[in-house]
């Protein structure tokens, strides 16, 4: 996109092929990358930092897991089948109609996000019970690591945001297949409709990817800062608060829609005011660095690099949720520079900065300093050049989704600077990468706590054994390695002959029931094969629900069915 | 790191119900999921209502008997459903049976009532808006009906098995629970399908 854009009248893409491009890019990287690595990223550390042994449900987790493959993988086929989605990641009816879109490919996009809408909510389903319920012993509420907390409230806002872009892709692909009219102005249907539920979904999307990062940042710090987070609680009611706060300013998508002044001005007060639990965590940190002596290594970076990116976007965030200014900007390249700056400064820089963090956790390996510093600095300044001219070629008045401009409109200089910017950031993945590979083999040894952090999953070795914890910890503190950086207080008697866990109360930990954990099955593989050729048929014909359910009850059947296994008996 | 052993819990039972058990707090996950998708089906429902000048568009209401059937089916069915779950936390064997299997009939029992309502709409989902979400709204809790029907099929079939342990006892007490919700979610979808067209 960037190399179409770069000069004005190139003709690189097709304006066909452009638009299947920039719709697969937002919805590759909403559904297909933001929501699934943060989940997965929690999937694997949750337990860890909670001092479990496995997840809850982990036979759901693959099916999640199955089900998320297979949505990509047919968005992606669907693209070289020349079948790829052009509506854009929202899908906007009347545009994303039969009407207007005869072919497939407007189904395509609604199926696949029917596909990883259900693989996010098993996940946010597994964590939020993970959270509650299998807590080492005596870690109460207000010693959950601020990362977790961070997973509980988006995995709250994923079980109450996604059910309603699941309602909307359904009743599209009805009205597209049988002739439904939900979004037929002629049959009493109504196109904004589509809006309010793809929004009441959408908004809340951006925290779902936002808080997370949030959560990544608050342990880097404690941990880099050499000190415990100042304002523990003001930061968990943060993440709270905007969780609350985000169901309520998806209207702020629809300022030019026309709306009635008292809506205009709600939804204006709402979106402003989420800015105030950001501004407290990003104060909460400040104040931990300030305190603390802070240690600048490159998970640190980049979260210095989140602050910096992360507080630009916030600033043109609280500028676009004035319904004069968003009515001038809307839909141009300002927008485009808000919400990059926001997404990649709130999500994607803490998430490398997490992947420096945690690697050597996950391999045992440590990754390169040096190449880390690179890494950061290459990635600081690219996205900088990148998205900053944007800001300006938005006000310039240059829309959103055009494919090309002519040269008498003065857009070019930028558009390349743009352009070399994209590519710089670029080169930064391409440092990541080998990073990461180069390391996997080369890297020095990281032993069980290299960065000497306080919270529980460097309490085990690295990389940790299939089971986390032989003996569940036992925690009297908001920072258990640091407050007894000797040895780890434990719990005996959990089974060491078959797959246990350890429940225990909601709000203190207080364990009561030995729990089996289910040892793997193919069942959820089975299950998902079936869901998919029930998706993908259902798009085709609606006779697929009739034909296409039977093998999903057969195997949801099997799935279910004890195997006779200890796991299952007792 | 070195361990120190603090506590033993060697003695702790290893099924629960309740608030105890994992699938427990699976279902409630489930529940405010699809409770969501219920209230999401609503708002579109009352959206279309309010920006159409007429309502039902095209068509009559619903006839009244075969939702009202159902409402009272529905309510009546707490009962048995209550009693299937005090025995399984009874542990006892023989009267689960029992009333699984009588929740088995009134299950399919509901899902031949659901025919008749679907029949009775006066409307196709293909005739108007209204037509497409009453179709909708209905078909998302007749899921709802068959999901938990065919749960509760299974699970009458494995407690005549030799897997009826303990641990299924508490699927059994689940599964109960999640009626309930399905109870629950059809009561305002019954005055909106039945009574707000005719407001």
């Amino acid at each position: 996109m960037r190399l179409q854009l770069s000069r004005s009248e190139q003709h690189f893409l097709s304006a066909d092929l452009y638009n299947q491009i920039f719709t697969m890019h937002g919805s590759t990287m909403m559904f297909l990358f933001a929501v699934p690595v943060m989940e997965a990223f929690a999937v694997y550390l949750v337990p860890l930092m909670v001092g479990t042994r496995n997840i809850a449900f982990p036979r759901l987790n693959a099916f999640s897991y199955w089900t998320y493959l297979f949505g990509g993988c047919f968005l992606w086929i669907s693209f070289f089948l020349n079948v790829g989605p052009d509506v854009g990641w929202f899908a906007y009816v009347p545009l994303s109609s039969l009407q207007f879109s005869p072919t497939k490919r407007a189904d395509v996009w609604a199926q696949m996000i029917t596909f990883t809408e259900v693989a996010a909510l098993a996940v946010a389903v597994e964590i939020i019970v993970t959270v509650f319920k299998q807590r080492a012993v005596g870690m109460t509420l207000d010693r959950i690591p601020l990362y977790v907390w961070s997973m509980l409230v988006t995995s709250f806002l994923v079980v109450f945001a996604m059910p309603s872009i699941m309602v909307a892709s359904t009743t599209l692909i009805l009205d597209r297949l049988v002739n439904t009219h939900f979004y037929d102005t002629a049959a009493g249907g109504n196109v904004l409709l589509w809006q309010h539920l793809f929004w009441f979904f959408g908004h809340p999307e951006v925290y779902i990817i936002f808080i997370p990062g949030t959560g990544m940042v608050s342990v880097i710090v404690a941990t880099f800062a050499r000190r415990p987070v100042i304002g523990y609680p003001v930061i968990v009611l943060s993440l709270i608060a905007t969780g609350f706060l985000a169901f309520g300013l998806w209207v702020h998508h629809m300022f030019v829609t026309g709306l009635p002044q008292l809506g205009a001005s709600l939804f204006t007060a709402n979106s402003m005011l989420i800015a105030v639990p950001s501004g407290l965590q990003i104060f909460c940190w400040l104040a931990t660095l300030w305190d603390g002596r802070p240690v600048f290594r490159t998970p640190l970076l980049f979260v210095l690099g989140f602050v910096a990116i992360f507080v630009l976007g916030g600033l043109t965030g609280v500028m676009v949720a004035s319904v004069p200014i968003d009515t001038q900007v809307h839909d141009t390249y300002f927008v485009v520079a808000h919400f990059h700056y926001v997404l990649i400064g709130g999500a994607v820089f803490p998430l490398i900065g997490a992947v420096y963090y945690w690697y050597p956790k996950i391999t045992g390996r440590m990754l390169s300093e040096r190449a880390g510093q690179w890494n950061f600095w290459i990635a600081f300044v690219g996205f900088n050049i990148a998205f900053f001219p944007m800001h300006i070629l938005g006000l310039n008045g240059m829309p959103r989704r055009v494919y090309t401009y002519t040269a008498d409109v003065g857009w070019d200089a930028l558009n390349m600077l743009s352009s070399v910017g994209a590519a710089i950031f670029a080169a930064s993945f391409v440092i990541l990468l080998a990073n990461v590979i180069y390391s996997r083999k080369a890297g020095a040894p990281a032993g069980d706590n290299p960065w000497g952090a306080s919270t529980l999953e460097w309490a085990t070795t690295s990389p940790p054994p299939d089971y986390n914890f032989s003996r569940i910890p036992v925690v009297g503190h908001r920072d258990p390695l640091w407050a007894d950086p000797d040895q780890l207080a434990v719990v005996a008697g959990l089974s060491v002959e078959k797959r246990e866990v350890l429940l225990g109360t909601v709000a203190d930990a207080e364990p009561h029931t030995r729990s089996s954990s289910p040892q793997p099955s193919i069942w959820p593989l089975i299950t998902a094969v079936t869901v998919c050729i029930f998706f993908i048929g259902s798009i085709f014909t609606p006779w697929a629900v009739v034909w296409g359910t039977p093998p999903v009850a057969v195997a949801l059947i099997g799935w279910f069915w004890p195997s006779g296994d200890r796991e299952d008996e007792e | 790191m070195k361990q120190k052993i603090v506590r033993d819990i060697a003695e702790l039972p290893t099924y629960g119900f309740g608030p105890t058990s994992v699938p427990w707090w699976g279902s409630m996950g489930f529940i405010a999921i699809e409770g969501m998708g219920f209230a999401i089906a609503i708002g579109a429902y009352l959206y279309l209502q309010a920006t159409n000048q007429k309502w039902p568009i095209n068509s009559a209401p619903p006839d009244l008997w075969p939702g009202t059937l159902a409402t009272a089916v529905f309510l009546a069915s707490v009962i048995p459903n209550e009693i299937a779950n005090r025995v399984a936390h009874r542990l006892d064997l023989a009267r689960v049976r029992i009333w699984l299997v009588v929740m088995s009939i009134v299950g399919i029992g509901l899902l031949i009532i659901r025919g008749f309502e679907f029949a009775h709409l006066n409307t196709r989902w293909d005739l108007d808006a209204y037509g497409s979400v009453v179709w909708v709204v209905l078909g998302l809790h007749t899921t709802h009906l068959v999901t938990d029907l065919v749960d509760t099929l299974v699970l009458t079939a494995l407690m005549f098995t030799r897997h009826a342990t303990p641990r299924r006892f508490s699927d059994v007490s689940d599964n109960a629970f999640y009626w309930n919700f399905v109870v629950l979610a059809w009561l305002p979808l019954y005055l909106l399908l039945y009574w707000a067209p005719r407001l």
